[in-house]
This record gives C-alpha cells, sequence and structure tokens, in this order.
C-alpha cells in the first residue's frame, strides 16, 4: 500500500477504531464496513475534520447480496463425471427464487442490501469506500447522508428505486430512472432480466395493455466460477512481473 | 381573464433544447423559475443489470452506447475496472493510444457540446463548424475499429489491434459518383498517424474560429454570464466533477491528480474558472480542446517512434492470432473459451474513475470470483450534474434553464443507463 494511503488508513484506525472496520482490498483502496446506527455521524466527522476532508462524495450504490458467490456450473468434479448441463430450462428462475437469501442476522441487520459510499478527499487526493448493510430487509433501511453531501440526493434516490432501499430522513425518496408506476425493484437479483410485465396496444380496448412477460428468462453463458491456480493467490507465481518492466519505457 | 401567481409547465422530453429526453417540471412565477424538477429514466435499459448476466468483455459494447458522444472514454473507465481487479497493466503502447483516443473522444464530445450549447441559446453557425472537425475525428474511430461510435476498441489488457498504416480515402466513392473532390482527401495519404497529426496541426486555428464566434459576442455574454452560478464550495458538496467542477474555479483534473494510462508523461495545462457561470464553463472547455490538441500530438510522435505490442500475450485475456488458431490446437481452445465462457476475476471489488469529457467517469465492479460481474455500479458524472438543477436555475428566467442544460453537457444515455 502506497505511504499516503497508509497514513490515512492509520488516521483513520485512530479516530474510528471502533466504527470503521477494515477490509480487505486486493486493489490497494481504503475499504471499510461500518454500522448503519453509526453513518451520518462518521460521514459528517470525515467531511469536516481537517485530516479526512472528505468534502465530495462521489458515488451512493446500493448492492443485493443474494446469490454472492453462487455458480451455475460445478467444475470441480467435472474431470470425473464429465460436465452437467449447465442450465436446465426452467432452473434459472427456480435458483434465483428458492429463497436462498443469506439468513437474516439475529440482530436484524441485512445480510443481503447493503450501501456502498465512494468519498474523495480533493485536498488529500484519496478516496475511501464505506459500505454500511442495511437494517432489515422488507425494506431495508439505511440513514440518508443527504444533510452531509447534496449529492446523495439522486444516489439515494435510484438505489431507492433499484433495490428498495430506504433511506431515513431523505426528504424526497421518489423512484427516479423507473417508469412511472413501475412495481418492484428491478436491480435485486430476484427480479427477473426480462421483466415482469410486457406491454403492447390493445386494438380492442383501444389502449395500452399491461401483461405478464411471455418470454422465458434463459441463460446464453453460465455462471462459472474457476478455482485453479489462475484465480487462487495462495497457487499463483510471481505476478506479472514481466509486464511491470513496460512502465518505465 | 384569470391572473396567475405561479403555475406548472412541462419541459420536454419532446423539445429540442432538452437534449434527448429529459422531462423537466417547471414551477413558474412569471417568467421566473420557483422550482425545477428534472425527470429523468426515459433512456433507462439497465446497463449495469444486463452487465451481470454477460462474461466481462461482452459489456464492453455497452460502455460505448452509455455517454454516446464520448464513447471509448466510458470504454476506458470500464476496462481500467477490469484491469485493476485482475491485476493487470497492459502494454505501454496500448496506454499511450488509449490516450490518444480519449483525448479524441474529449475533443468529440467538446465540439459536440459546443455545437448544441450555441444551437440552444441561437448561434446556428457553430453547430455546422463543429460538425465539420467531428466528421474528420469519427474517421479515426472508423479507421481503428470500423465503426464510427460504438467503437469497443479498448479490452482488457490492450486495444483491439495497432493502428493502421494507411487510412480510408473517399476516392471510390467520389469516382462511382465521379465527384472526386480533393480537399475531402486531404491528409489521407499517408497512415492514420499522419491524418491525426495533419489534424492537430489544422485544429487551433479552427477553435480561433470558433471563439472569433462566440468569445466576444454579445448575445452569447448576455445569455451566459452570471447565468447558473455555482460556488466552489457548492460545486464540491453538489458531487460536481471535471468541467462544471473547474469551471468554479477548483483545480481538480485526475489527469493530472491521479494519473492513469500514460497521462503521467503528458505536458499539459489544466484551465479553471473564476466565477462559475455558464460563460467560465464555456471558456474552460474551449481551453480544454487546445489542451487535448497538444496531448494528441504527444501521443502521434511518441507512437511513431516506439513500436510494440498493443495487447497483453495472455491467451486467457486476449484472443490468440488468427495464423495460430489455424494450426494451434492449445490456440483454437483458447479462443473458443474466450469467447464463450469469458474469463474469471478474483473475488473482490475496485473501482477505477478516469477524466470522462464531462467529468469523473467510474465504474465500480465487484467480483464474486465468476466470469461475469456481481454488480456493476457506472458513476456518471452528468448524473450528478442534472441533479443539480433545481439550485442552479431557482431564480432564474425561463430562457436560462435552456443555457444551464447546455452548460451542463448532459447526454442521456450517461444518465439514464
Amino acid at each position: 500500500m502506497p505511504p499516503r494511503l497508509e497514513s490515512m488508513a492509520q488516521a483513520l484506525r485512530a479516530r474510528f477504531s471502533g466504527a470503521l472496520r477494515p477490509r480487505d482490498s486486493s486493489c490497494g483502496e481504503l475499504s471499510y464496513d461500518l454500522n448503519a446506527a453509526d453513518l451520518v455521524a462518521t460521514a459528517t466527522a470525515l467531511r469536516d475534520e481537517e485530516e479526512f476532508a472528505f468534502e465530495s462524495l462521489i458515488d451512493v450504490c446500493g448492492v443485493d447480496y443474494l446469490g454472492y458467490g453462487q455458480a451455475q456450473w460445478r467444475t470441480e468434479q467435472a474431470t470425473g463425471t464429465g460436465f452437467s448441463r449447465a442450465m436446465e430450462r426452467g432452473r434459472a428462475a427456480a435458483v434465483s427464487a428458492a429463497g436462498d437469501a443469506p439468513p437474516e442476522a439475529a440482530s436484524g441487520i441485512s445480510t443481503r442490501f447493503a450501501g456502498i459510499y465512494h468519498l474523495l478527499s480533493l485536498r488529500h487526493n484519496l478516496r475511501i469506500r464505506l459500505r454500511a448493510f442495511a437494517r432489515g430487509e422488507n425494506p431495508p433501511l439505511l440513514p440518508s447522508v443527504t444533510g452531509v453531501w447534496q449529492a446523495a440526493d439522486w444516489f439515494e434516490r435510484e438505489a431507492f428505486d433499484l433495490f428498495g432501499i430506504v433511506f431515513e430522513g431523505h426528504g424526497d425518496l421518489r423512484r427516479i430512472l423507473t417508469d412511472y408506476g413501475f412495481i418492484g425493484h428491478p436491480f435485486r437479483k430476484d427480479f427477473p432480466l426480462s421483466g415482469k410485465v410486457e406491454l403492447r396496444y390493445d386494438e380492442s380496448r383501444r389502449r395500452v395493455a399491461y401483461e405478464p412477460v411471455s418470454i422465458e428468462p434463459r441463460t446464453l453463458v453460465p455462471r462459472v466460477i474457476r478455482d485453479d491456480h489462475r484465480y487462487r493467490p495462495e497457487l499463483r507465481a510471481e505476478p506479472s512481473a514481466a509486464l511491470e518492466e513496460g512502465e518505465e519505457a | 381573464m384569470a391572473e396567475f401567481q405561479s403555475y406548472t409547465m412541462n419541459f420536454g422530453p419532446q423539445h429540442p433544447a432538452a437534449h434527448g429526453v429529459l422531462r423537466l417540471v417547471l414551477e413558474m412565477d412569471g417568467e421566473v423559475v420557483v422550482r425545477a424538477d428534472p425527470h429523468v429514466g426515459l433512456l433507462h435499459r439497465a446497463t449495469e443489470k444486463l452487465a451481470e448476466s454477460k462474461p466481462y468483455n461482452q459489456s464492453i459494447g455497452y460502455m460505448d452506447r452509455l455517454d454516446y458522444v464520448s464513447m471509448m472514454a466510458n470504454e476506458h473507465g470500464y476496462v481500467a475496472a477490469i484491469e485493476k481487479l485482475l491485476g493487470i497493466q497492459p502494454p505501454v503502447r496500448a496506454r499511450y493510444i488509449r490516450v490518444m483516443f480519449d483525448e479524441i473522444t474529449r475533443i468529440l464530445n467538446h465540439l459536440l457540446w459546443l455545437g448544441c450549447h450555441g444551437l440552444d441559446v441561437g448561434a446556428m453557425t457553430i453547430f455546422l463548424y463543429c460538425f465539420r472537425e467531428r466528421e474528420n475525428l469519427m474517421d479515426c474511430y472508423e479507421a481503428v475499429s470500423g465503426t464510427r461510435m460504438h467503437a469497443t476498441y479498448y479490452r482488457p489488457g490492450g486495444v483491439y489491434r495497432d493502428l493502421p498504416d494507411s487510412m480510408p480515402t473517399h476516392l471510390a466513392r467520389a469516382e462511382r459518383k465521379g465527384d472526386r473532390d480533393a480537399a475531402m482527401d486531404e491528409g489521407r495519404d499517408g497512415s492514420l498517424l499522419d491524418f491525426i497529426e495533419h489534424f492537430t496541426q489544422r485544429f487551433p486555428a479552427r477553435v480561433d474560429e470558433y471563439e472569433t464566434l462566440l468569445t466576444d459576442n454579445r448575445i452569447w455574454k448576455q445569455r451566459t454570464v452570471g447565468i447558473a452560478v455555482v460556488p466552489p464550495e457548492r460545486a464540491i458538496n453538489l458531487g460536481f466533477t471535471g468541467p462544471m467542477l473547474r469551471g468554479s474555479g477548483v483545480e481538480w483534473d485526475l489527469r493530472k491528480k491521479q494519473p492513469y494510462a500514460a497521462y503521467a508523461n503528458m505536458d499539459f495545462d489544466i484551465p479553471v474558472g473564476v466565477n462559475g457561470d455558464c460563460y467560465d464553463r464555456y471558456l474552460v472547455r474551449m481551453e480544454e480542446l487546445r489542451q487535448s490538441n497538444r496531448i494528441i500530438r504527444q501521443c502521434v510522435d511518441w507512437l511513431r517512434a516506439n513500436p510494440g505490442p498493443v495487447m497483453l500475450d495472455d491467451y486467457k485475456l486476449a484472443p490468440p492470432r488468427r495464423a495460430e488458431m489455424k494450426e494451434k490446437m492449445e490456440s483454437l481452445i483458447h479462443h473458443f473459451k474466450l469467447f464463450t465462457e469469458g474469463y474469471c476475476v478474483p473475488e473482490g471489488e475496485a473501482y477505477a474513475a478516469v477524466e470522462h469529457p464531462k467529468g469523473e467517469f467510474g465504474v465500480y465492479l465487484v467480483s464474486d470470483g465468476a466470469n461475469k460481474p456481481f454488480r456493476v455500479k457506472i458513476r456518471a458524472p452528468g448524473f450528478a450534474h442534472l441533479a443539480a438543477m433545481d439550485e442552479m436555475v431557482r431564480g432564474h428566467m425561463l430562457a436560462d434553464v435552456v443555457a444551464t442544460i447546455g452548460t451542463m453537457d448532459i447526454v442521456f444515455g450517461e444518465i439514464d443507463r
């Protein structure tokens, strides 16, 4: 990790030892988990205190962790048994709707929905990422940071629209990207890619009619997670040393 | 006749000054805007969700269609995020090619912005002037990628292919039609680099030409000076980036501050505004045109002198050469696997940002180790800018709303995604 990042990481550890829990990042980024309850206080401190000065909120987005790490094609046993058909017809929908959601923890903290915040400090030329898991799942709740950064306004509306995350304290939480009168939250992992309704002009009724989609969801390329030496760091040789030479040219 | 105190007005989505599909609901008091409520999403295509259902490489083409006037800059953001997760660096020649095309893209974008902004506030001529130069740059796109707009030229690990040795000419078409005009093939007798160099020599004079039309134009200044002023601290709090932030006097450019690709080796200046109004943002972008031209020139010189690979020699990420594929079983398998299954990206997450012509274009990728991204979030600069619409136009006249939309450089492909 470059020294600038290292010193920021130290400062953050000293100031927010309990609130910010560092996450592993393979890409040399500062990334932290925090509790939703601490979000606004921490955000205000990160913005206002001189040594952090994260005056700019670059992005807020929702993530739905349903089905994280699940592949549609088992590759480990392939040598012994041969490859299965990756996706059987109809299984795609079954897999996603089977309720394989990670169980909600006893504390009421969702393990499924999280808000991701990307902050930028112009003064220190540094970025950090915060992740807060929502409270509850129906609906998932997060406190709004619109009071800290005005920029959060539309980003939170978008996360509400697409994931159904409700931001408490947001003054104007309306849908933003989907159609007027849209039902559901389309970026949730259990929402089919082809959508739920289709519309056509109904000649007899002389108006636009909404109907359930007539196309079957299908997968062209199965999700595959391979874990041979290329993807397991402990099995990997020196990371592409040859490529670094190009740097100086 | 009844007296109206205030009334609500619908602006767009079918309005020529709405830059596509912006629907603005304006609360007016006479001709003064009391509140502006932009309705977006009419061009929403769920690009991010589509990308989650495809192997990484198959979504590059979607990135072109986000901000469809700065195609390669979008690709750069997406490809950079994948490269960050994979822990790879493209060959140095590919990085220079990317810088060159990023800057060509910046000129393309700013020319369209200038033309449309001018047209919006009533300057017709500038639009035609801008499109003349855009045409040449579109030809550069076509020469490297085969398409004028949606190039899909950047790939994780480099660029799709090296720059061509010859520039296509209008000759064949013209001979068929019997109206060959030598001027149309000006500068096209050499390679692509020769053509680009020829362009960079002509271009500064063209920018002067645009400036004679607008910079001291009384009407232009009446429409832009003091309109939609954003003080620097507000610009930062509103999440502004790019020329919108620099127009307010904040010196911030990712190309300088967090250099990527080959920007660390480039010599260029960052223009900064003073007043934070539409006119300053206009001046900033005009200077960026000149600076981009400078960068392109440096890239041309470097690329002439330094031939080399433009793609990593790693068949897990890049297709093998066609000749090899005809003879080697391994290469055939690599090709087949790459184009069907793609490659798996190690588990983790990354955010990569580039200085897009409109501001900071960032891509946040979450990978769970699969051959498809688990979550893609595209941080579009225009989204944050348009969100500030209400604050920028409140208290201005209706006609200033049009100038404000123009100055934001709005493109709905990226805002609605």
